[in-house]
C-alpha cells in the first residue's frame, strides 16, 4: 500500500512540477472549443445542438495529449525496470499510474466543462449533464489508453501511434457520453440508460486495462 | 564476483536475467539462503546504465520515492546521502546534478533499503576517483554483512572479488 501511494504522489507531484503537462490538456481543451463557433459560424442555436458532442471531442483528444509520456518517461530513465522489480504487482502499480494520471490531466477538463459550456450557449442543465458524463467517461478514456501507452512504450516514437491504437477503442465512450448529454437536454430517451452504460465502460475499462497494460508491459519489454 | 567480458558479451544481460527483467529461454535462477517467501528479484537491487531519476524533483523526493516504492517506509535519508556525498543536496532538484552526482544519488538507493543481492551493471560510470573509492568502501561493507554483489565491469571494482569471464577467449 505505501509503495502504491508512493508512486500515486511521485506522478501527481510529477505532473504539477516543470514539463509535467497536467495543465497543458485543459489549455488544449479551451483552445479546442474556442475554435469551434470560428469553424461553424455563430449560429447560438447550432452551437448549443453540438455543444456536448464539441465538449467531448474536445476533452477526448485534450486526455490523450500526455498519455503517451504515461509510462514512456518512465521506460526512458529506467524508472520501469524497477517498478517490475519490486514486490508489488505490476497490475496494481499501473492502476496507480492511471489513477494519477486521470486526477492530473482528466479532472481539471471536467472543472473546465462549466465555463467552456458557456462559451457554446449551453444552458445549466446541459453543462450539468456534460461535467457529470465526463466526470463518469474520463476514467474509461484513462484505462483504455493505459493499454495503449503500455503498448508502445517500448517503440521509438510510439507517441504517434498512441492516437491511432486509442481513439478507434474509445468509440463507445464517446457514443454513449454524447448520448446521455443531449438526452439530458433534447429527450426523447432518458438520461439514465446512457449515462449507467457509459458508467458500466468506465468500471470494466478499469478492471480491464490493468491487466491488459501489465500483460503488454512484460511482454513489451523482454 | 565481477563480471568482465568484451561489449556485446552479455553482461548486462546475465544481470537483467538474474533481475527478472529478462526471461531465461531454457533454466532457472535459485537463490540459496535467501527469504523463501520473496522473489529473487524483490531481494536484488539493480543498478542499471540509467538511474531511474525524475529531473524535477528534488534528491530527497527521489530518494525518498524509491525508499518508499521498494519497502522501506520511514528509511532515514540523511545517512545514505552523506554516504554518497550528496550530503548538501538534498533540496536540488535532480535536473541539476551531473552525470556522476546522479550516479551517486542511484547509489544512495542500495544504502537506504538494505537488500542481500546487489546487481551492479558498470558501476563505476561517471564516478570520479573520490566516488570510486566510496564504492568500493560501500561494496566491501555490503560484502562484510552477509551482502552478495555481481558487478558488470570493465575497469577493476577497488574490492577482492571472484571473477566470471563471458564470451570468447579475449
Amino acid at each position: 500500500m505505501t509503495a502504491l501511494s508512493a508512486l500515486l504522489l511521485r506522478d501527481m507531484r510529477l505532473a504539477v512540477r516543470v514539463g509535467g503537462g497536467a495543465l497543458m490538456g485543459v489549455l488544449f481543451f479551451l483552445i479546442v472549443v474556442t475554435l469551434v463557433p470560428f469553424a461553424v459560424g455563430p449560429d447560438l442555436a447550432q452551437l448549443r445542438r453540438i455543444g456536448p458532442a464539441i465538449l467531448w471531442l474536445g476533452a477526448l483528444l485534450a486526455s490523450l495529449l500526455t498519455l503517451d509520456r504515461l509510462l514512456a518517461a518512465d521506460h526512458e530513465d529506467g524508472s520501469l525496470d524497477l517498478i517490475l522489480m519490486g514486490g508489488t504487482p505490476l497490475e496494481l502499480a499501473v492502476l496507480a499510474k492511471a489513477v494519477a494520471h486521470w486526477v492530473a490531466s482528466c479532472l481539471p477538463l471536467v472543472v473546465a466543462t462549466p465555463l467552456l459550456g458557456l462559451f457554446l450557449n449551453l444552458e445549466p442543465l446541459a453543462i450539468g449533464a456534460v461535467a457529470l458524463t465526463l466526470l463518469a467517461g474520463t476514467p474509461a478514456l484513462t484505462c483504455i489508453g493505459l493499454i495503449g501507452a503500455a503498448l508502445s512504450v517500448a517503440l521509438r516514437r510510439g507517441g504517434l501511434l498512441l492516437p491511432v491504437l486509442v481513439l478507434p477503442l474509445t468509440v463507445p465512450v464517446l457514443i454513449f457520453g454524447v448520448a446521455a448529454s443531449n438526452a439530458a437536454v433534447a429527450g426523447p430517451m432518458s438520461f439514465g440508460a446512457p449515462f449507467l452504460i457509459l458508467c458500466a465502460l468506465s468500471l470494466g475499462s478499469l478492471v480491464l486495462g490493468p491487466f491488459a497494460a501489465a500483460a503488454a508491459l512484460r511482454h513489451g519489454l523482454e | 564476483m565481477a563480471l568482465v567480458g568484451p561489449n556485446g558479451s552479455g553482461k548486462s544481460s546475465l544481470l537483467r536475467l538474474i533481475a527478472g527483467l529478462l526471461r531465461p529461454s531454457a533454466g532457472w535462477i535459485e537463490l540459496q539462503g535467501g527469504d523463501a517467501e520473496r522473489s529473487v528479484p524483490e531481494q536484488a537491487h539493480y543498478l542499471g546504465h540509467l538511474d531511474a531519476l525524475k529531473p524535477s524533483l528534488t534528491v530527497a523526493e527521489n530518494l525518498r520515492f524509491w525508499t518508499r516504492y521498494l519497502g522501506e517506509q520511514t528509511a532515514a535519508l540523511d545517512e545514505p546521502l552523506a554516504a554518497t556525498g550528496l550530503g548538501g543536496l538534498a533540496d536540488l532538484p535532480a535536473a541539476y546534478l551531473s552525470a556522476g552526482q546522479r550516479r551517486r544519488l542511484s547509489l544512495a538507493r542500495l544504502i537506504a533499503v538494505p537488500r542481500p543481492i546487489w546487481l551492479l551493471d558498470e558501476p563505476t560510470s561517471a564516478l570520479d576517483a573520490g566516488g570510486q573509492g566510496r564504492l568500493a568502501d560501500l561494496m566491501r561493507e555490503h560484502l562484510a554483512t552477509g551482502g552478495m554483489l555481481i558487478a558488470a565491469t570493465h575497469g577493476p571494482l577497488g574490492i577482492d572479488a571472484g571473477e566470471l569471464r563471458l564470451g570468447g577467449a579475449a
